[in-house]
């Protein structure tokens, strides 16, 4: 079993390689002059206001907590889709209630707007689903 | 040596060969295709119809000064390059070019995909982040929310595809469909699969990440030089490894339409050449298609995107795979 | 061929456990992090226990760590001096407990003898998904569907915490 990722092990391998390769080639290629007004942050020409790492938006975490949650539920669903023919017709529909469940959730982040990004401007439509 | 270990060595070196110039390529393409449709001449000065001008682009890059701004994050700003230009390179471990012609084929190559397709969210995190300009780091966070969100509706789309080939190996997968492609059997599957492949590469219409008019360069705007080289080529390696993705998986890989009826037995060399032939032309296929729709649609808003994503298309699929489940678990 | 690529993973794992704890930068920190679950994915591999490998690879690399570097992000701490705590009985506590796991790690260690343990062709078989489904959906059907209720539960517990914090959008 293990041969099989043997190949899987080499080709991770030369990928690193590869992608230092480039980085490391364009640095000893290219020439080195810095300057000021170069090594600033781009900001449309004008000179840079304050740190660029602010605090941003709650809603980013919200997106990356739920993808947790769903990438579980999808990760369950694999063993089964592969061998769901050999299961009788009670693991069948218990797995279709483990959807609903599931699905539920879903539909309760809907109705919560968490994924309606609209400005306030546009938020006074009800969230549509 | 073992033979099988030299063989799959010798797909290695072969595959790489091949991967790097068909990004190459497809820039070129892409910029041919996109004069067409403009109805402008393109690249047509280096070589015969332009046709080293990505060698010359590469070239050139290669030569530029590397820049590293003066608030950034040395380290994470060297890293975040390279983080998705391996990511696409080691996509390919799973994929089969021919029934004899792959690097590995694994218990949980689907899988295999899904995990590798997950890491490549830090590289344009990290670069957004490491550059401190404002402009990156929102490119970076779109970005990195944009590929998560779309990666359920995919990994889900994927699970309605093993339901037909009851494996997690991708050669199994393939070999399912050598007589109904699974377009023709999950023709709602197929379209969440396409529409999230079009997301994780981060191309047009949801190219939200790097969209002009209001973050310049998304995430790689401070970036110069290869590093910026780097980011470039590893998009057009996501839209060819993409394209290869939905061949394989929907489009019934190598397999000739409705091969299983007619293709007579053929000798391992005569098939694996023709299983190459096919499978190369039908990622062509799909490479034009991602150049096609890149200069059809306009670009989504990033709340259309999110609402697409979450409200629409993880739905959907959910709902497919539960009823084509029980469809196929009754048939 | 294993033993060596078992102490590459295990070497790998632990330096950047230490870079980890040691690196002054959160988000370092972070990706030190990943690349330990990753060098764990493989010695989970090595125990031939693919669908785990792969899994710790997806969930905990691909999600967890993503939404632990948003939060670091969020909350931007970006050097060590935000997470200088003022007690010094903190660090006196916290010491006591590093020697105590410490003590029980070495125990641990010195208990073990001999190489790698033989891995029989029945074991290889027990790693893959198929036998892995078999047993979660029959004999484990019912921790599977609460599992489904304790994740609608997580769901639920992650729009509360941070929706009040939105723009109130939800009082229309």
């Amino acid at each position: 079993m293990l041969e099989q990722y043997l190949p899987v092990l080499i080709l991770v391998e030369l990928a690193i390689i590869l992608a230092i390769a480039f980085i490391l080639l364009s640095r000893l290629l290219g020439p080195n002059r810095p300057a000021s007004n170069k090594l600033g942050a781009y900001e449309s020409g004008m000179d840079p206001i304050g740190q660029a790492r602010d605090r941003y938006s709650v809603s980013f975490y919200i997106i990356a907590m739920e993808f947790i949650v769903f990438d579980l539920e999808v990760i369950f669903i694999y063993p089964w889709a592969v061998r769901y023919q050999e299961f009788g017709e009670g693991t069948l529909w218990a797995m279709m209630l483990f959807i609903f469940i599931l699905f539920l959730g879903l539909i309760y982040t809907l109705k919560k707007g968490s994924f309606d990004w609209d400005t306030e401007h546009t938020a006074t439509r009800k969230p549509r689903l | 040596m073992d033979p099988t270990l030299f063989s799959t060595l010798v797909m290695l070196a072969v595959v790489l060969l091949f991967l790097m110039p068909s990004a190459a390529v497809t820039v070129y393409a892409e910029r041919r295709v996109s004069a067409f449709i403009q109805n402008r001449y393109g690249p047509n000065r280096v070589g015969p119809m332009g046709l080293f001008q990505p060698f010359a682009d590469v070239i050139k890059l290669f030569l530029k000064e590397d820049i590293i701004p003066t608030g950034a994050n040395r380290f994470l700003y060297t890293l975040a390059p390279m983080i998705p230009v391996t990511t696409a390179v080691i996509t390919v471990g799973v994929i089969p070019f021919s029934e004899h012609v792959y690097i590995a084929d694994l218990n949980i190559g689907v899988l295999y995909l899904l995990a590798v397709a997950s890491l490549s969210v830090y590289g344009v995190t990290l670069a957004g982040w490491a550059s401190n300009s404002k402009y990156s780091l929102l490119g970076g966070l779109r970005a990195a929310a944009q590929m998560i969100s779309y990666e359920l509706p995919m990994g889900v789309a994927l699970a309605s595809v093993i339901l037909f080939a009851g494996s997690l190996s991708v050669l199994d997968i393939v070999n399912s469909q050598d007589i109904w492609w699974n377009i023709f059997r999950n023709p709602i599957g197929f379209v969440i699969f396409t529409v999230a492949v079009f997301a994780e590469a981060n191309r047009t219409p949801f190219d939200l990440v790097e969209a002009e008019q209001e973050l310049v360069g998304g995430f790689h705007t401070e970036y110069s030089s290869m590093k910026f080289g780097t980011f470039f080529l590893a998009e057009y390696m996501h839209v060819v490894i993409g394209s290869m993705l939905i061949t394989t998986f929907f489009f019934g890989g190598y397999h000739l339409p409705f091969a299983g009826y007619w293709l007579p037995e053929m000798s391992v060399l005569a098939k694996s050449i023709l299983d190459i032939f096919v499978f190369i032309a039908k990622t062509v296929f799909w490479v034009f298609v991602f150049i096609w729709v890149r200069w059809t649609i306009p670009r989504f808003k990033y709340n259309q995107l999110m609402r697409l994503g979450w409200t629409r298309m993880l739905p959907i699929a959910i709902l497919n795979f539960a009823v084509l489940a029980v469809i196929l678990y009754y048939l | 061929m294993e033993i060596y690529l078992f102490i590459l993973f295990a070497t790998l794992a632990v330096a950047a456990a230490v870079g980890m704890i040691t690196s002054k930068d959160t988000v370092n920190s972070a990706l030190f992090l990943v690349v330990n679950l990753i060098s764990v994915a493989g010695i989970f591999l090595l125990l031939r226990a693919q669908f785990l490998a792969v899994i710790q690879i997806l969930v905990y690399g691909g999600a967890i760590m993503v939404l632990f570097l948003f939060v670091i992000m969020l909350l931007n701490l970006s050097s060590e001096e935000n997470m200088i705590s003022r007690f010094s009985v903190k660090y006196a506590i916290a010491f006591l407990l590093g020697v105590v796991v410490l003590s029980q790690l070495l125990y641990a260690i010195a208990s073990v003898t001999g190489t790698l343990p033989y891995v029989s062709p029945e074991m290889e078989r027990v790693g893959t998904v198929e036998a892995l489904g078999d047993a979660l959906f029959s004999t484990y059907m019912l921790p599977v569907l609460v599992t489904a209720i304790l994740l609608t539960a997580a769901v639920v517990g992650a729009i509360l915490l941070a929706q009040r914090k939105f723009s109130g959008k939800e009082n229309k």
